[in-house]
């Protein structure tokens, strides 16, 4: 096995280039490293002007995303090894406008999300010396799997729909607007309901399925907006058959 | 004018930020992407196999006579490879769709998600027990 082995890294300078181009390093080759760990050697011992996104290098903080050879990854998690001895291509996330060479622009995600209202809405807030929200086992099952999102925003350079019509709010919003209407807890669903039930909410989603494909904590964006269009379908059905009720 | 946009500027408030257009043939770039257009476009041949089976009702209806020119024009060599394309295409689209409505249907029973399985394997149960009951009485059973 060679001992080196070549990063293909996309630079963009927004100072002085028109568009990106890619620039070749020569990084060790080690078992044990991930391609964040060739990228901070570069910038570290070769480029000190390489410019990207990470902080935890453990899967938590959803910093690192980029396209490594075209396929969207955690790069605190994705081993050269796996590549081995061919050369890695890192590129920044598909469907994101560049910042500078591996940093996206992220302000559209954060607005979408937002509107999502993604946190614990109640009619009445309880008074603290009345205690916590209890809540059981089997009523946070419900919910869970979607409450692991790191908003890393793989699924959202992984789906064609956004790519194609960037106002459609995407798999992550979506999902973690779905972890606040299954949670017993939450009373805010139909505040949630005008957002999401718009053409450029789940109806934007035609089930490419590929969000829940690169998604790296297993969320199923995918499964979670299914669900949310059969429950909008369902509600859409009660207001014709009862418009007069359940306001 | 245009050259001048050509050069790259930069100011604080507003940085250049490189967009990419997303190419016209961006479902052929990857497995993942041609597979839900082809699942989308066997709606298509979905449509074909609708119209035939009520065209032949409707030919039923009018007569034997009618009945027997929808059965010789069927047997056109073209129309039969249409057929075995659009039967192709049904049987994707029924397969991937069985796969994707595991992931849209949660059942819980005891608190507890039925695995992905049983709701693709239920939708297989299904589709085999209509079938049979097709083939029973086209067969003459």
């Amino acid at each position: 096995m060679a001992e080196t082995i070549q990063l293909e890294v996309a630079r963009y300078s927004p100072e002085s280039d028109a568009k990106p181009h890619f620039e070749n390093f020569e990084v060790p080759y080690r078992k044990d490293w991930v391609v964040l760990d060739a990228l901070n050697y570069i910038k570290d011992k070769k480029d000190g002007s390489l410019t990207f996104r990470w902080s935890c290098r453990m899967g938590i903080c959803g910093s690192c995303g980029m396209l490594v050879n075209g396929e969207p990854k955690l790069t605190c998690a994705t081993f050269l090894a796996d590549y081995a001895p061919a050369p890695v291509r890192v590129e920044p996330l598909r469907n994101f406008p560049v910042v500078r060479d591996l940093v996206i622009a992220m302000t559209d995600f954060m607005h979408k999300l937002q509107k999502m209202k993604p946190w614990i809405i109640r009619k009445e807030e309880k008074a603290l010396s009345e205690g916590e929200y209890l809540q059981t086992p089997e009523q946070l099952d419900v919910f869970k799997q979607y409450s692991m999102c790191i908003n890393c925003m793989l699924c959202y350079a992984a789906c064609p729909v956004y790519g194609l019509d960037p106002l459609f709010a995407g798999p992550a919003a979506i999902a973690l607007a779905q972890r606040y209407n299954l949670d017993s807890r939450d009373e805010g669903a139909k505040e949630r309901f005008p957002v999401l039930s718009q053409h450029d909410g789940i109806w934007g989603c035609t089930f490419v399925g590929d969000c829940t494909r690169v998604c790296p904590k297993n969320v199923d964006p995918a499964g979670a907006i299914q669900q949310y269009k059969l429950t909008a379908a369902l509600e859409w059905v009660k207001s014709v058959l009862m418009p007069w009720g359940g306001k | 004018m245009k050259s001048e946009s050509l050069q790259a500027r930069y100011t604080l408030n507003h940085p250049r930020w490189y967009r990419k257009r997303v190419s016209t043939y961006w479902w052929l770039q990857r497995w993942e992407y041609l597979r839900f257009v082809l699942r989308e476009v066997s709606s298509v041949f979905i449509a074909f196999f609708v119209v035939t089976m009520l065209a032949q009702i409707y030919a039923l209806s009018r007569g034997l006579e009618a009945y027997a020119e929808l059965q010789n024009w069927l047997r056109n060599p073209f129309v039969v490879a249409l057929n075995l394309i659009s039967f192709l295409f049904v049987v994707f689209h029924s397969v991937t769709w069985f796969g994707l409505a595991a992931r849209a249907v949660v059942v819980r029973v005891g608190g507890k998600r039925v695995p992905e399985i049983l709701i693709s394997g239920g939708h297989y149960a299904g589709w085999l027990v209509v079938s049979a009951i097709l083939a029973w009485f086209l067969l003459g059973g």
